[in-house]
């Protein structure tokens, strides 16, 4: 297994599937009387979280608690990161305190690559910047496993701001791993320059894509690059590139429809595509923490 | 050998009622499905079988790189109550045991636990014992004892190497 | 001392023979010109001082530097240029010739005394508001037009600002992978295309700091074959470092404008073998470790380059040493009036001279160079060549690589 986990690309098709297995063991616990295994005890995970994520902080604190780890959370809110100290001299400190894992989320793409370099033990990437969210294409990959029992070959449409986002990134190489067909849907502002070299299609007409997709992924987009002129105004992006009851309508049967959220409902994803069958936005929040369970388990679990 | 084990759970259980079968795997696995199967021929009673996983319970998780999670299964009914009677190929060390006795307690309370094993080497190094035995086979701790199961191998088969031999 | 023109002799800081008869395998060179030199004082003394940086210049071979302007208080009035220049005298190790800011703080609103600048002590004649582009057309056309007074020319940092907010590296395929801010070939392309036509309307000089992509070697081209008044360097880390080194993610390599691709590399080369580009430039610009060893985004742009210039041309250009000669020291003197510098090595000629062993193999250490930063992206490389000696009007600088003082 690899030291950590920085990208999506850090994992090949056999050590993708052994964390989707893995986590699958780890669903198993939720029904169970004890929620804890011993796994690893005595390790100290520490969550390092320079941007408020509370969704995505508590799933890997309930992760590494349910493997019995101690977790120590460490909020640049309020603590000496504030006051300007650096992300080595933090590594420094945590490394001092013992820490056999970092969960690190950063404003800041590649932070986690940087912290790699100043710390002994793992560091999971909870999100950097524009770049990548692993642990959240290894959810969604297991949402969709989950749901139409297979990966290889399904088409899923990663729909929205592509640009600015870490979900899509991670999803893509993720999903190529796995064998997957993705097509990214966004107007053109919000395709980075250099798409053409990523393993997915592209298309700027959401409407030609839907017919054919097994999974739609509606990433979220902030209002504030409306300012930024990538598109004119909410109602547009709305109408051209918002998931509605109409384009739910002409999903295939059996599709499903995923938010890594938090949504904004009526902007990319209507209230009621949020709410109905078709939707895993619940489902994806539940898997959260048996995937990171699966993640911590197979980067501390053994021999370090 | 599996015909004898169950022969003695048989007897020593008055005909193995409320009693759960659990394969540790990965061989534990096949000969607790044997057993189940023997019990019901000799005695016409169907025994739940269920699968325990100890991986997560070992306490040698650090010294070796990563593994892979085996299933763990719990028969319908849970084990509350109820005779669980743990069953592996080889009894050695006891460390497997204990693993699967932590393990256990974290599933449910059943009445007792038993051990059955198909063989015991001996040289153990935890206080554990096995109820039921296939076969005591004495050995050298230079000697390592593999279990082949036809469902898992191909063949039934026990053999006893010296670790030193070349294969 | 020999070399391969022959032995040459030195008396009161003049070259006085070359005895063509007594050649060696040591390479003499005009002692070498840097237009684009960063030396952080005053300011940022803990990242480089005008004396650590001349020592740094010395043992790359160099005889003058150009100090940028972007110090802090940034140099921007007589007062500032002319504190520069005498640390420079009070080193003197290289010839330390300020350029003074184009605009008041760099601020791009309003001119900054540039006349006063030329007519200080230290006679400047090159104005760069370098590190931050002169983006408004109306204030790069006056700028260009006033310093014609004094035979000035304007040095300009080609980047549109609206086109590269929070840039980070080169806008394309690795960006786009790594999640960070492209910095666009067209920010840099679209300053050059206005400027050269504001030189041209106008009729004053026009310089390219750091040229760094194909597309500006085409505009450059074409300003040159109108005839107008353009010159353009080019520094040693775009001629060999691509932007696939920012796959670590460490800053390092983050510089700007940014490393870019190998197509953009061999068009720069091809430029300034054909003479598109005029001359090698080092932008040395040393950092404290604390501005690079943190996240990519909030390292501060730029690497040393003084000590290991020469070796990287050689490397990428090839042994050509008059060429290497007129890139390095010829046309940098002259477009930045240095007269006493960047002569060819001729009899009558002050001793500014560099001895360059071409032979000897160095790997770089950053820990082991004089400037005061770290920031080298050249560190665990091994290189081919160094410059055994530097002579300033026959003082000895450098002697057996190690700086005199």
């Amino acid at each position: 297994m690899i030291k950590h986990l920085l990208s999506a690309a850090d994992l090949d098709a056999a050590a993708a599937t052994l964390v989707l297995d893995t986590a699958a063991e780890m669903a198993s616990l939720a029904g169970r009387e004890v929620k804890k295994l011993p796994a690893l005890r005595g390790r100290t995970v520490v969550n390092l979280f320079y941007e408020d994520s509370t969704r995505t902080r508590i799933s890997f604190e309930a992760a590494a608690k349910r493997l019995s780890a101690d977790v120590i959370n460490f909020s640049a809110k309020g603590s000496s990161v504030s006051k300007g100290e650096s992300l080595k001299d933090t590594a420094l400190t945590l490394q001092a305190m013992g820490a056999d894992a970092v969960v690190i989320r950063h404003p800041a793409s590649g932070a986690p690559h940087r912290l790699a370099n100043w710390v002994e033990g793992s560091v999971v990437n909870a999100g950097d910047g524009t770049h990548e969210h692993p642990t959240q294409a290894l959810l969604d990959a297991y949402t969709m496993r989950s749901r139409l029992k297979r990966l290889a070959g399904l088409n899923v449409a990663i729909v929205g701001d592509v640009l600015h986002s870490r979900v899509a990134r991670s999803n893509v190489q993720l999903l190529h791993t796995l064998g997957a067909k993705v097509t990214l849907v966004a107007p053109p502002t919000l395709l980075p320059v250099g798409v053409g070299a990523w393993p997915a299609a592209t298309s700027y007409d959401l409407d030609a894509v839907v017919p054919d997709s097994d999974v739609v992924m509606m990433l979220r987009v902030q209002r504030e690059r409306m300012n930024q002129a990538y598109f004119p105004s909410e109602r547009e992006y709305a109408r051209r590139y918002g998931f509605d009851v109409p384009r739910m309508r002409r999903l295939p049967e059996h599709a499903i429809v995923m938010h890594p959220g938090p949504m904004n409902r009526g902007m990319e994803i209507a209230p009621e595509v949020a709410d109905s069958p078709r939707s895993t936005i619940v489902e994806q929040v539940a898997n959260g923490v048996s995937v990171r369970m699966a993640v911590l388990y197979l980067l501390l679990g053994g021999k370090a | 050998m599996v015909d004898r084990i169950a022969h003695q759970i048989l007897e020593k259980t008055s005909g193995a009622a409320e009693t759960v079968l659990l394969g540790i795997p990965t061989r534990g696995v096949p000969l607790a499905r044997r057993l189940a199967a023997r019990i019901a021929t000799f005695e016409g009673a169907e025994i739940p079988v269920g699968v325990l996983d100890i991986t997560l319970y070992r306490d040698d998780l650090r010294l070796q790189a990563t593994r892979a999670l085996g299933h763990t299964e719990v028969p319908p009914g849970g084990l509350d109550g109820r005779r669980v009677i743990l069953v592996d190929d080889v009894l050695f060390s006891g460390r497997t045991v204990r693993a699967a006795l932590d393990a256990l307690k974290d599933l449910g309370r059943p009445r007792t636990v038993q051990l059955a094993v198909l063989v015991d080497r001996g040289h153990r190094e935890l206080p554990i014992r096995a109820d039921y035995v296939g076969k005591n086979i004495p050995t050298s701790i230079e000697e390592s004892v593999r279990v082949s199961i036809a469902e898992h191998d191909g063949t039934d088969a026990v053999v006893i190497k010296n670790r030193g031999a070349q294969t | 001392m020999i070399t391969n023109l022959g032995e040459i002799t030195v008396e009161d800081g003049v070259i006085v023979s070359i005895n063509p008869d007594k050649k060696g395998p040591k390479i003499a060179l005009p002692g070498l010109v840097d237009l684009h030199t960063h030396l952080r004082e005053p300011g940022r003394e803990d990242a480089e001082t005008v004396e650590s940086g001349s020592r740094a210049a010395a043992l790359g071979g160099y005889t003058a530097v150009c100090a940028m302007a972007n110090t802090s208080p940034v140099a921007d009035t007589a007062g500032v240029v002319e504190q520069v220049w005498r640390l420079g005298r009070e080193a003197g190790l290289v010839d330390v010739q300020p350029i003074g800011a184009v605009t008041v703080g760099l601020g791009g609103e309003q001119l900054a005394e540039l006349g006063a600048m030329a007519d200080s002590a230290a006679r400047v004649r090159v104005f760069s508001d370098d590190g931050h582009c002169v983006s408004d057309p109306r204030l790069m056309r006056r700028a260009l037009e006033y310093v014609k007074a004094f035979d000035g020319v304007i040095a300009q940092h080609a980047e549109e600002p609206r086109l590269t907010t929070g840039a980070q590296m080169n806008e394309g395929e690795v960006a786009a992978r790594l999640g960070l801010v492209g910095w666009p070939a067209v920010a840099e392309e679209a300053i050059i295309a206005r400027d050269v036509l504001l030189a041209g309307h106008v009729g004053a000089r026009l310089h390219i700091c750091h040229v760094s992509t194909a597309g500006s070697v085409e505009l450059i081209r074409w300003a040159k074959s109108k005839g107008w008044r353009v010159t353009a360097e080019v520094t040693p880390h775009h001629l060999l470092l691509t932007e696939d080194l920012a796959v670590d993610y460490d800053p390092v390599y983050k510089v700007n404008p940014p490393l870019r691709t190998e197509a953009d590399v061999l068009a720069l080369r091809k430029g300034l073998q054909d003479g598109t580009i005029d001359c090698v430039a080092t932008d040395h610009a040393p950092h404290s470790v604390e501005d690079k060893e943190c996240e990519w985004a909030y390292a501060r742009p730029g690497m040393l380059g003084l000590e290991t210039a020469l070796a990287i041309v050689v490397q990428t250009m090839g042994p050509q040493w008059d060429r290497i000669a007129d890139w390095m020291s010829v046309a940098p003197a002259k477009i930045a009036g240095l007269t006493g510098h960047g002569h060819a090595l001729q009899p009558g000629q002050p001793a500014n001279i560099t001895i360059f062993d071409p032979d000897v193999r160095w790997t770089v250490d950053p820990t082991a160079l004089a400037s005061r930063s770290r920031n080298t992206p050249y560190a665990g490389m091994e290189l081919r060549g160094r410059v055994e000696a530097t002579y300033l009007r026959g003082e000895p600088t450098v002697l057996n690589g190690k700086a005199t003082r």
